[in-house]
């Protein structure tokens, strides 16, 4: 008999308007020592039904159909003091954040004894062994000490071994980690992955892994149920469903991860589920200044740029410390390429991106944009010139468009304030911009909650072309988005630059997709500028040990279907 | 720790030297001292001579260091209505105050605390929306109209308490006390009621939000996925991280405390510094203004280095973060 | 989700109809609180202002007192005059229900503005705290913290005692209300500024005013273009409050004597007055003003109270 078995399950949260069915009659079943994955994109679903099988579906969400049994017995609708004697006890859950799921008032071995007591009762020194052991289990290093330190002492890999480990305490037959490893670095994510393998094998418990990354779910799990609005799409083997999905959702979805090994001209587009918009590029391209990209001469040069956040104040000098984000970094950017940047969190990718974006001023080094320095932000004269010849796509398509403002307001700004054109000519352009990008013109007339988060990031681009610039840079313009929609974007952009002649700065800390992108990329360590190389030739071949760490850490993905993918480049 | 208490300390001194200065230029420049010092039958040899004695003809900054230095031995001068020390004045009245404002704090805190956490558990219940409703209308109802509503009802109607003064005090050294008496004891009541009440539903709808808040945090959800009982929950894990923005608010609390005195000390006529207080704006006797509020920030300033302490004692990454300085 | 179209071909529809429609407006239409509080507040903002056309009698026109009429009880006939007033007459024979109106009128002009000057003051300062930080933010967080220590009522009466020191007593009771505006916006302006600060902070960061930076829009537009109309929300819910707190304010320090004259009473001069009378049984004239008082300073913070939780900022 499977330990969990969720069957038919329908989870609804009732609203004003209507009724929101968040999953629609799922079924799953998890055996010991099994990870599951449980995949989807947002709003699939997925983390509903972790919380439902913890009774801590919030209000005023409800189970409004199915079971979910726990080795044979029923604890759907069962009451809340035995569900809470089976939390903790008989299944356990894992959060995204190991910031936040720790109580920073509190020591790690009061949060451990106390669960453990808890549960097993028994006294405070077998509780005390049993924490140390965990602790040590866990893989961090001297237990002794570390347990009687606050969270705010740890890492955030060790943090979340912590969870792992408070999660652990009571034996628990099966374990959900809801998105365990998101917002951990790839180094980190690694070793955490493999901590829960090794953990599920060992005790025999069953982990359901709530994950949108495929390359968590190729890598680690060992069956794998599709989700699509809250709907169980395809269910089967983690080498099968990989390999040959049948689906044409899944299908679509496996379509739309870039791979590392395989360089494609674009993304095959998802057609499921919804029309394709289409970007309007050979319209924009007629209308675009002709550019004459002069390779003789780098668009960038950049040289022994440092950058210094002050990381604690002081009123006398002495007093301060300095952390320093970038240091030294040199690098040029020919015309009409895509140069990549990767790197770590806190590696200082982005802050080299803001110091060319002029939004951080430099505390050392210059910035020459086509011959001429643009570094010093207090030259008005230059810096008007040189800002309408740059824009920027930002990460978050939820925050990098002023919620007050209605579209074309935020489309119409650049070209306002630089005193582009005037009147009419400014609607007719936003009005263009907003169809070439396949919003259509009316999208003018509205706010930006009233979009979709790929929908936003194609505001995001219009306000970007609004001053036809020369150079864009992108911070991360995907890492917030569904694989499907990332798919859409990484396409547009790929068109700008090669039908208006854009030159890019492409900032990830996603290696496949620096690989579909960029023509040269550099790898960042602790703000320095490791290796610059062409692409082929990095992933092919690194120089470094830090770059062949990144790639070996990289996920394969070998074994997913390469059906549809179209047009290869390499 | 102790760079923390100093740098603490660095501050507070900061502001009292601000507040004395601001004390200061009300002596100085809020009417002329001379005027109301002198009657109106006076010569130019008088003023000039009372000019010199007071030191007025000398430059701002020196006037302000004799000013503070007379500040920290307790010398403000004289009442420019009753004509005595200043304080001479405050010591004879501040007991009053203070016994006032430590009941009535006490009766705050507690039940203020008690009941903002019960809110907080039971914020579907009827009770505690039925409290939430009653301590709308507590915010809503000013001071001094709780006092007279407690005047009208125990003392007019039922006549069961005395509307004015302390009752009886005993002297122990130079602090007159209300606490060793039954008629000091039965004044006290109403007026400790009226201060409390209001501090009493700010604190309880302060803890009642920021306990709500800490309830929604991921660490509450954690603990609750571990099966840990709602009791260990709400009054281990959740009470403890309510606390911490609680005592600063709550000890800025306990400051108004002492200014709202001014109020109830006026409604019950209470000789307590507060009454000295509105008397002394009333005919603008600038010297007692300016010693009472020299005295207050005294007071608060020592209450908030009282609070950054405990802040400290329950955080611990402010601990850490101390250490690492 | 896909990234489909369906979203934005709905039929457009007017701007009224989209807030009518909208979660803030069904949340207010399904609160009886929030409905009868609004209610109470606009009648009686409605007969603030329109006291003088509302008002049987103009109380402060010595030409229509009769001394004769005083200390008559409400609804009953005056022993001498026969004269019946609604709520009774005071001891010099003005009209209750004309008085509070009026002073309804004092004390809701005097709380308006102070929490319009208050807010004026700590939104500037507190966008530009947060926004250029560095030295200016110490300075103006510095001053608000340090008389965050002190009372509002308490620097309110400083404020007052020190005015009152400077000007010429000819004009003290000319000046005392608005003396006493002033007095209530200083108190008041740090609750906003650390709001209004509090909230740019979170926004200055958002990547919305980083494309408005690179741009090259300058500091002033993006400040007030930009993240003030992000952060109005929470102003408002502190303006909601802060209005009951002023209004308190403003009754508090004209009881105490301090406030509003009794040349121009408010509905806090008018509780003073009354307190006199109510232990010899003459207790209508407190009780109206006072009536009113709770009902005005109750509705609005329940409005506040209903904005908070319908807004749902993270506020402190």
């Amino acid at each position: 008999m499977s330990l969990l078995t969720i069957q038919d399950l329908t989870v609804e949260f009732p609203t004003r308007r209507q009724l929101f069915t968040a999953v629609d009659h799922a079924s799953l079943s998890v055996e010991p020592g099994e990870i599951h994955g449980l995949v989807g994109e947002s709003g699939a679903g997925k983390s509903t039904i972790g919380a439902a099988v913890m009774g801590l579906l919030e209000r005023p969400g409800r189970i409004a159909g199915g079971q979910i049994k726990l080795g044979g017995d029923q604890i759907s609708g069962i009451d809340v003091e035995a569900m809470r004697g089976l939390r903790g006890k008989k299944i356990s859950m894992i959060f995204q954040d190991p910031l936040t799921s720790l109580n920073p008032l509190f020591t790690v071995r009061e949060q451990l004894v106390e669960t453990i007591q808890a549960h097993l009762g028994g006294s405070e020194a077998e509780a005390n062994k049993r924490a140390r052991d965990l602790i040590d289990r866990v893989g961090i290093p001297d237990p002794d000490t570390r347990l009687d330190q606050y969270p705010h002492q740890f890492s955030g890999g060790m943090r979340q071994r912590v969870v792992i480990a408070l999660a652990l305490c009571t034996e628990p037959d099966v374990i959900i980690a809801d998105e365990p490893t998101t917002a951990l670095d790839v180094s980190v994510q690694a070793q955490i992955l493999d901590l829960i393998k090794e953990l599920a094998q060992e005790r025999q418990v069953g982990v359901i892994l709530i994950t949108h990354d495929m390359g968590v779910i190729a890598d680690t799990t060992d069956r794998v149920t599709v989700m699509y609005a809250g709907k169980v799409v395809e269910s089967g083997t983690t080498a099968q469903v990989m390999g040959q999905p049948q689906h044409e959702y899944t299908k679509s979805l496996i379509a739309a991860v870039p791979r590392p090994t395989l360089k494609l001209h674009r993304f095959p587009q998802i057609s499921y589920g919804g029309r394709e918009t289409r970007f309007a590029i050979e319209d924009m391209a007629r209308h675009w200044p002709k550019v004459d990209n002069d390779t003789s001469k780098p668009v960038y040069e950049i040289r022994n740029l440092t950058k210094k956040f002050l990381q604690r104040r002081g009123l006398l000098p002495w007093d301060r410390t300095y952390f320093t984000a970038v240091d030294d970094v040199s690098f040029d950017i020919q015309a009409g390429e895509v140069f990549g940047v990767v790197g770590e969190s806190g590696s200082g990718k982005s802050t080299v991106a803001r110091m060319i974006a002029g939004l951080y001023p430099v505390d050392g080094g210059t910035i020459s944009f086509q011959g001429k320095l643009v570094s010093d932000l207090s030259d008005r004269a230059v810096q008007d010139e040189y800002r309408k010849n740059i824009q920027m796509i930002f990460q978050d398509p939820y925050s990098s468009l002023n919620p007050r403002m209605r579209v074309d307001e935020i489309v119409a700004e650049p070209i306002r304030h630089h005193k582009l054109m005037s009147g009419t000519d400014i609607k007719r352009r936003v009005d263009e911009l907003l169809d070439q990008v396949g919003l259509g013109h009316e999208a003018g007339q509205k706010y930006p909650h009233e979009f979709s988060g790929g929908q936003r990031q194609r505001i995001s681009i219009a306000r970007a072309l609004a001053t036809q610039p020369r150079f864009l840079i992108c911070d991360e313009p995907t890492s917030a988005l569904d694989v499907s929609i990332q798919a859409q974007i990484l396409n547009i952009l790929k068109d700008l630059q090669e039908h208006l002649g854009l030159t890019m700065l492409f900032i990830s800390h996603d290696l496949p997709v620096v690989r579909q992108m960029c023509d040269r990329v550099a790898v960042m360590k602790q703000g320095q500028m490791v290796e610059i190389q062409e692409t082929s030739d990095l992933f092919a071949n690194p120089q470094t040990d830090y770059a062949r760490e990144l790639l070996r850490l990289m996920p394969k993905l070998d074994d997913l279907s390469t059906d549809g993918l179209g047009e290869r480049e390499e | 720790m102790f760079a923390y208490i100093v740098r603490r300390m660095f501050q507070s001194v900061i502001v009292l030297l601000v507040v004395g200065l601001v004390a200061f230029s009300m002596f100085r420049f809020v009417g002329d001292p001379i005027d109301n010092m002198l009657g109106q039958e006076r010569t130019q040899a008088d003023i000039d001579r009372l000019r010199t004695e007071l030191g007025l003809d000398q430059p701002f900054v020196v006037q302000y260091a004799k000013f503070l230095q007379g500040a920290v031995q307790g010398n403000f001068g004289v009442s420019y209505r009753q004509g005595r020390p200043v304080s001479t004045i405050l010591i004879e009245r501040a007991p009053a105050t203070l016994e006032l404002a430590f009941v009535s704090g006490f009766l705050a805190i507690t039940l203020g605390i008690a009941l903002g956490v019960f809110t907080a558990i039971r914020r579907q219940g009827i009770a505690a929306n039925v409290i939430m409703t009653v301590s709308l209308i507590g915010v809503s109802l000013p001071t001094f109209l709780i006092g007279i509503l407690l005047i009208y009802i125990f003392s007019v109607e039922l006549d069961l308490l005395p509307s004015f003064g302390r009752g009886e005090t005993v002297m122990i050294g130079s602090w007159s006390t209300g606490f060793l008496t039954a008629s000091g004891l039965k004044a006290l009541i109403l007026p400790a009621i009226t201060l409390g009440l209001y501090q009493m539903t700010l604190i309880m709808r302060l803890v009642r939000s920021e306990m709500l808040e800490v309830l929604r945090a991921d660490y509450v959800r954690f603990a609750r996925a571990r099966g840990l009982s709602e009791r260990v929950i709400n009054f281990r894990h959740a009470l403890k991280n309510t606390l911490v923005p609680v005592i600063t608010i709550t000890g800025l609390q306990l400051g108004s405390i002492i200014a709202f005195a001014i109020i109830t000390e006026t409604v019950f006529q209470w000789p307590g510094v507060g009454l000295l207080f509105i008397n002394a704006i009333q005919f603008v006797d600038i010297p007692v203004m300016a010693a009472y509020l020299m005295l207050i920030s005294v007071m608060f300033v020592t209450i908030n280095l009282i609070v950054d302490l405990l802040y400290y004692a329950i955080d611990p990454r402010l601990r850490v973060d101390a250490r690492a300085t | 989700m896909t990234d489909t179209m369906e979203t934005t071909k709905s039929a457009p529809k007017s701007r009224l109809a989209k807030f009518w429609d909208s979660d803030f407006a069904w949340s207010f239409r399904h609160s009886p609180v929030a409905v009868i509080a609004s209610l109470v507040v606009v009648v009686l903002v409605l007969a603030a202002i329109f006291a003088p056309l509302i008002a049987p009698y103009n109380p402060f026109d010595p030409a229509t007192l009769n001394l004769m009429n005083g200390f008559t009880p409400p609804g009953t006939p005056n022993a001498f005059t026969q004269e019946t007033f609604l709520l009774g007459t005071d001891d010099q024979g003005r009209d209750v229900f004309s008085t509070i109106l009026y002073g309804l009128r004092i004390s809701l002009f005097v709380g308006v503005s102070a929490v319009l000057l208050a807010l004026i003051i700590g939104v500037i300062l507190g966008l530009i705290a947060a926004y250029f930080g560095g030295w200016i933010e110490t300075l103006i967080m510095r001053i608000a913290d340090v008389q965050l220590t002190f009372p509002a009522i308490l620097v309110a009466m400083l404020i007052f005692g020190i005015a009152k020191g400077i000007t010429p007593p000819e004009y003290r009771d000319e000046m005392a209300i608005y003396v006493l505006i002033i007095a209530i916006a200083l108190s008041d302006w740090v609750q906003f500024a650390r709001v209004v600060r509090g909230a740019a902070l979170v926004e200055k960061n958002k990547e919305y005013v980083q494309a408005a930076r690179l741009i090259g829009r300058g500091s002033f537009p993006i400040m007030f273009r930009h993240i003030l109309p992000n952060v109005l929300s929470p102003v408002l819910v502190i303006a909601t409050i802060s209005l009951a707190l002023a209004i308190i304010a403003e009754a508090t320090l004209s009881f105490l004597g301090v406030g509003a004259p009794p040349t121009q009473p408010s509905l806090g001069t008018l509780i003073r007055i009354g307190q006199g009378f109510l232990f010899s049984g003459e207790w209508w004239i407190l009780f109206f003003p006072a009536c009113t008082l709770l009902a005005l300073a109750l509705s609005v913070n329940l409005l506040g109270d209903w904005l908070r939780d319908a807004l749902n900022p993270k506020l402190r």
